[in-house]
């Protein structure tokens, strides 16, 4: 059973992943000290598939992508919050980790609770109570990003079909 | 219609008449900023998407700033990719360990220029909005696609005017006006949203100042911030931009979400308590808290008129006993003028550390970082949990006067009482 992790407003990067980390950039070696300043014991007990649910400004701070990256690594599975901060919402995306806004989330789980996330009707559901929550669907260009598992990902899916059709995307 | 100028830009870099908030907009990169954290993912997604060339060799940009020089075996590996990356693909425009903090490095070297679009995998790009043009931080991967491309999408975003109107008076600084609006609009406050800075008061501030408050949009989510140019922005151009420009300005009746106005003359000190940028309170409400180190640099105070505003304070004096001071100017060309000018000297003799330019304690990964229970001030722009090393630590951020003089009494101190 995938399990919600609950963590507050103002979950920045550093949180997600410090600045001394950042010598490089292997998602399983980042994701050893992933939320390791707001939860010690995070890294040890996530599984894949686990989901984070935040309050407000999720992502705020430095523009590293480590932080995503770190999250992929630990096995999260998407990250469901009150609102996101700008450049992690995008790169979150970019690296194929499913991000969700739902303003009513936050107050309906608690860390240990069962989740599951149904991305593209916009809906987080709360395993342990039965309770169903909306999110804001994705644009479909984002969605399909998503689906691709990152930009790189889509990019290349693209760069097949279009130079089938003798131009190219990129 | 009437459109604000960050509007304008996307408008014509996207090749169109008029674009609104909240339009996507495919737009041309004008500059595109690494540096050795962000750029070696960048780097290693080109590779694997298989694209060899950068789509214009001039106009990308990288610098080596935040682990310079190296800290491990790991970061040495990272700069080893980047100095590669940029022998294969031909980038003159590389800083190598030494040169600088990038966002110093790029205006100095005449990258920011007004009108244009600028980004970097840095989310202090909005750095050089201060020289009028639309500048914002991406991620790594948003940067390959513009390395491969020269093309990037964008949300239009929504503009917030804030007007500012006064004088600054004796040791307060547009650091502090740019604290107590952070404090005052929040953490997420504009998030999305492009920041247009104007008025009178504005026109005053130098473009140090400028780059200071910019600088710092980002702590409020901004996507960008924007001082339109004026003879102030075109002084400090002047014999360092790189190519022609165009400077814009909003239009009469261009429409902003929301408006603001600050009196710099009924400002004073300010400082941001840990761990959120936005627990913004007057210094003297804090004074006394006792500090074991003092960080005067980093890309948001780092400069040249920082150094001397903390230098003056310094002057002849010793920082208090058990507190130590890094000092640590923000490029090679301040690194210089303040040797030229005796400025360096002070600080040593005061009983500080100069350290070579370098993002340097800002990021917690580099020189300074601190120990559990260890209290920092700082001139830096984050205080967020860890930032500076130990999630056990604390961060108070101010100005480069508020540092000084609080690294002399060993405690957080009201500069105007030193």
């Amino acid at each position: 059973m995938a399990r919600a992790w609950v963590f507050g407003d103002n979950i920045s990067t550093d949180d997600i992943i410090a600045g001394r980390y950042l010598v490089q950039h292997d998602p399983r070696e980042l994701a050893k000290h992933v939320m390791e300043a707001v939860d010690p014991e995070f890294a040890s007990k996530v599984r894949a598939g686990d989901v984070i649910v935040a309050g407000r400004n999720f992502g705020c701070g430095s523009s590293r992508e480590h932080a995503p990256m770190a999250l992929k690594g630990a096995g999260v599975a998407a990250v469901v919050a009150t609102s996101f901060a700008r450049i992690f919402f995008r790169n979150a995306i970019n690296q194929g980790l499913p991000v969700l806004v739902s303003k009513e989330a936050k107050e309906g789980f608690r860390t240990g609770d069962g989740i599951r996330v149904d991305v593209s009707r916009g809906e987080v559901i709360n395993t342990s109570t039965g309770k169903v929550y909306r999110a804001e669907p994705l644009p479909d260009f984002l969605m399909e990003i998503l689906r691709a598992g990152g930009l790189l990902p889509y990019l290349k899916e693209m760069r097949g079909k279009e130079v089938r059709k003798g131009q190219s995307v990129i | 219609m009437a459109m604000t100028i960050a509007e304008k830009i996307l408008a014509r870099a996207s090749g169109r008449q008029r674009v609104s908030p909240g339009e996507i907009v495919e737009a041309r990169i004008d500059v595109a900023m690494i540096n050795d954290i962000t750029g070696p993912i960048t780097v290693e997604a080109l590779e694997q998407i298989g694209v060899e060339e950068v789509w214009d060799p001039s106009r990308v940009v990288i610098v080596l700033d935040h682990q310079a020089p190296s800290t491990s075996i790991e970061a040495s590996r990272e700069h080893s990719k980047l100095r590669r990356f940029a022998a294969q693909n031909k980038i003159r425009n590389f800083f190598d360990v030494g040169e600088g903090i990038c966002h110093q490095v790029l205006p100095e070297r005449g990258f920011a220029l007004p009108g244009e679009l600028v980004v970097g995998a840095d989310s202090h790009t909005c750095t050089y909005g201060a020289f009028g043009c639309f500048a914002t931080g991406i991620g790594s991967t948003d940067m390959a696609a513009v390395f491969a491309t020269g093309k990037l999408w964008f949300r239009v975003p929504e503009s917030m005017l804030v007007k500012v109107e006064g004088r600054l008076g004796r040791r307060v600084t547009p650091k502090d006006a740019i604290l107590k609006m952070v404090g005052d609009i929040g953490a997420d406050g504009a998030t999305y949203r492009s920041i247009e800075f104007s008025g009178s008061g504005m026109s005053r501030i130098g473009i140090g100042g400028r780059m200071t408050m910019c600088n710092m949009g980002v702590e409020m989510g901004a996507k960008t911030a924007i001082v339109p140019a004026d003879e102030v922005t075109e002084a400090y151009l002047r014999g360092r931009a790189r190519w022609k420009y165009r400077a814009v300005n909003s239009d009469q009746g261009a429409s902003y979400v929301e408006e603001r106005e600050y009196d710099l003359s009924r400002l004073e000190p300010q400082v941001a308590l840990p761990h959120n940028v936005d627990r913004v309170r007057p210094v003297r409400e804090v004074a006394g808290v006792k500090v074991d180190q003092a960080f005067l640099g980093s890309c948001t105070n780092g400069r040249l008129e920082d150094l001397i505003e903390a230098a003056k304070i310094l002057k002849g004096r010793r920082i208090a006993p058990g507190v130590r001071m890094l000092v640590v100017p923000a490029s090679r060309e301040i690194y210089l003028e303040a040797l030229k000018k005796g400025v360096l000297q002070k600080f040593v003799e005061a009983g500080a550390v100069v350290g070579s330019p370098s993002c340097a304690a800002c990021m917690g990964g580099h020189i300074g970082i601190l120990g559990p229970g260890e209290v920092c001030i700082s001139s830096s722009n984050r205080n967020f949990r860890g930032r500076m090393g130990s999630p056990e630590a604390e961060v108070y951020l101010g100005s480069p006067a508020t540092v000084a003089a609080s690294a002399l009494k060993g405690e957080i101190t009201d500069p105007r009482d030193v």
